[in-house]
């Protein structure tokens, strides 16, 4: 950690926080301070200078203006790369996921990126409404996505990056790979408050802020249920 | 009205009474649905003739209509889908169970307003809010924003009524003239109801610029729109209306969130030269609007149901209840919106000291949320649990759209 106390920084919830992305910085600040750890949670504005020195960084989902802008303010603000050069952790969810990379789609033309993973986004013929659930990369160490997914885009990889999970069902970044990751950035098209049904993820950001190899368990026991709900769900759909 | 009309009509009647009497639903559906399918043009004829006022917005629509209608009553019979049934087959069902009626006002859904209003030929429109709601299949609020605006465009000769505290509404309801094409901008009277919800209108619609907030005011920091002066606004439990005269408002209805809907019905009526004065005192007349706000006492617990579809909807919910035992009730099925994120942007921190229950099918995603924002709640499976589970005296229910539904068919579809 870069100072005493954990910092998470939320970055621009006035235009990237559509779908409940507050949860994220909710989940990680709990489960923190739940092990005793310090924690300090700021939330900055798309009109505020983003702090180079935090633990873990947290962009969320939006339309398209505001992914648009944000993604404009991130690369003249250029703290967020300052902060990746120094080790940080970056989660990156939807829209937030997609600006991580070298460009992206939005309100019809071609955005640029803020190039810190190696992939590009583009339009898909249809929109990916529904629950998404994929096998992790083994060496995540963490069992299955549980999410939810809404979103226009396709992702496609360079290979400088490798993919989150393998998709079991919805769509992820083109039906086959979802999500990405790379070092301590990881992104996801599990939209809005991903971590509420993946908190083995929330631990695995936790650890990569804090160096820890293991970190206590928690009582985990509504989000073990909620996730058996949503497996048997989408298994019943599947049927 | 034409032959095919007249069969329509009197089918799309008669289906409506047989699903009553079959115990099925409200029959406000049905009935349209068959008597569109005999005349596709049943809307607009049942519409001739009547002056009419439309009521859309994400969140407020059902009650403000019943208000509206109640204020509107003033001047005469008054048609109106008091169900909440707001799509055109709900507008075909409640034109055509009213019979002739010189008024209509009826709620619209946000989606259907710019084909409502193709259809009916309004002489009013009311635009309520708009915030997110049902977002996985919902269009996004800029693009709901903008189908308005196109709306209006077409139809530049209706009044509109217009909320001016939300930026997205502002916008939709003031598309720029055309006079090259012959398009006047619409004439808009503006209402001030507060909106606690700021969260979709941090960015302007109209240049992409940020828009900033300081108590009321709000304004782009890019471009010239900002909030209207209001005509009506809303001051302490009553309205202030355009000439500057105080009227105390006296509802059944709980909540500050209610006198804005009734600010808005007076706005409604008055374009039909209602005087405020003496419409206020009917608004009173309305408990309950499709068993939103409906009382029902069983076993000693006087249970009060509130519907809360929406982040925006459950704070006002909140700030209704009585400090009293809590059923939360969340549902994720096809009305609802499949995607529970939402719960992650209401706060549920004003039920901390409550004695708070969850039920519902999707009440492990509530049970997460709720665990996180350090709320204690007791997870059960009926509502007949929830009752026992409580002391006797006041159960507030909180429900989204098909828990809320269940429970009232519990309670015997109360109204």
């Amino acid at each position: 950690m870069s100072t005493e106390s954990l910092r998470i920084v939320w970055i621009y919830p006035d235009l990237l926080s559509t779908y409940g992305d507050r949860g994220n910085m909710l989940i990680l600040a709990r489960r923190a301070q739940r092990r005793g750890m310090p924690v300090e949670v700021l939330e900055v504005r798309s009109n505020q200078r983003l702090p180079a020195t935090a633990d873990i960084y947290l962009i969320g989902g939006g339309e398209d203006g505001p992914q648009a802008l944000g993604a404009q303010r991130l690369l003249a603000d250029g703290g967020l790369h300052r902060a990746v050069a120094q080790g940080s952790v970056v989660f990156g969810v939807c829209a937030g996921y997609q600006l991580l990379g070298t460009s992206f789609f939005a309100k019809g033309t071609r955005c640029a990126g803020l190039e810190l993973l190696d992939f590009s986004s583009d339009r898909g013929p249809t929109r990916a409404v529904g629950e998404l659930a994929g096998d992790v990369d083994p060496r995540l160490g963490i069992p299955a996505l549980s999410g939810f997914e809404n979103h226009g885009g396709r992702t496609h990889l360079g290979p400088g990056v490798s993919p989150l999970a393998r998709v079991t069902a919805g769509v992820g970044n083109d039906g086959a790979t979802e999500g990405a990751w790379r070092g301590k950035l990881l992104g996801t098209y599990s939209h809005g408050p991903a971590l509420a049904r993946n908190p083995a993820l929330a631990d695995l950001l936790l650890r990569w802020a804090t160096g820890a190899h293991q970190l206590p368990p928690l009582d985990d026991t509504w989000s073990d249920r909620l996730r058996s709900e949503r497996r048997a769900a989408v298994a019943a759909a599947r049927a | 009205m034409p032959l095919r009309a007249k069969v329509a009509s009197s089918v799309s009647r008669t289906a409506a009474a047989l699903s009553r009497a079959a115990g099925r639903g409200d029959g406000s559906v049905i009935g349209g649905w068959i008597g569109l399918k005999i005349d596709p043009d049943l809307l607009a004829h049942l519409s001739a003739g009547r002056a009419i006022a439309l009521i859309s917005g994400t969140n407020g629509k059902t009650t403000t209509t019943r208000l509206a209608a109640a204020a509107v009553g003033v001047l005469g019979r008054v048609a109106t889908n008091s169900f909440g049934a707001n799509m055109p087959t709900g507008h075909t069902s409640a034109l055509a169970k009213a019979g002739s009626t010189p008024y209509a006002v009826l709620e619209v859904d946000e989606h259907y307003l710019a084909q409502v209003l193709e259809a009916t030929e309004p002489h009013v429109v009311a635009l309520l809010n708009l915030s997110r709601d049902q977002l996985d299949r919902a269009k996004e609020v800029a693009m709901m924003a903008q189908l308005w605006r196109a709306a209006l465009v077409r139809h530049a000769d209706v009044r509109v009524v217009a909320n001016a505290d939300d930026p997205m509404v502002v916008w939709a309801a003031t598309p720029p003239a055309d006079p090259a094409r012959g398009v006047d901008t619409p004439h808009v009277t503006w209402f001030s109801a507060g909106q606690r919800w700021h969260d979709d209108s941090w960015v302007c619609p109209e240049c992409g610029s940020t828009i900033r907030r300081s108590a009321e005011h709000w304004w782009c920091t890019g471009c010239p729109l900002r909030r209207p002066e209001p005509h009506w606004t809303v001051e302490d439990d009553g309205v202030l209306d355009p000439t500057g005269a105080w009227h105390k408002v006296r509802l059944q209805l709980p909540g500050k969130v209610n006198i804005g809907n009734a600010a808005t019905a007076l706005a409604v009526a008055a374009e039909f030269g209602v005087r405020p004065v003496d419409a206020v005192s009917r608004l009173g007349a309305v408990t309950s609007v499709a068993g939103r706000y409906a009382q029902v006492d069983r076993d000693g617990r006087n249970i009060r149901l509130l519907l809360a579809k929406n982040p925006a909807s459950w704070l006002e919910a909140f700030d209704m209840a009585d400090e009293a035992p809590t059923l939360l009730s969340i549902n994720a099925r096809d009305p609802d919106g499949l995607d529970t994120s939402w719960l992650f942007d209401v706060d549920f921190a004003p039920l901390r000291g409550r004695q708070v229950l969850i039920t519902g099918d999707r009440a492990y995603d509530l049970a997460v949320r709720l665990e996180i924002n350090d709320v204690p709640f007791q997870h059960i499976r009926t509502f007949d649990e929830a009752v026992r589970a409580v002391p006797p005296g006041r159960l507030e229910v909180i429900a989204n759209y098909t828990a809320f539904q269940d429970i009232r068919a519990e309670l015997d579809r109360v109204n």
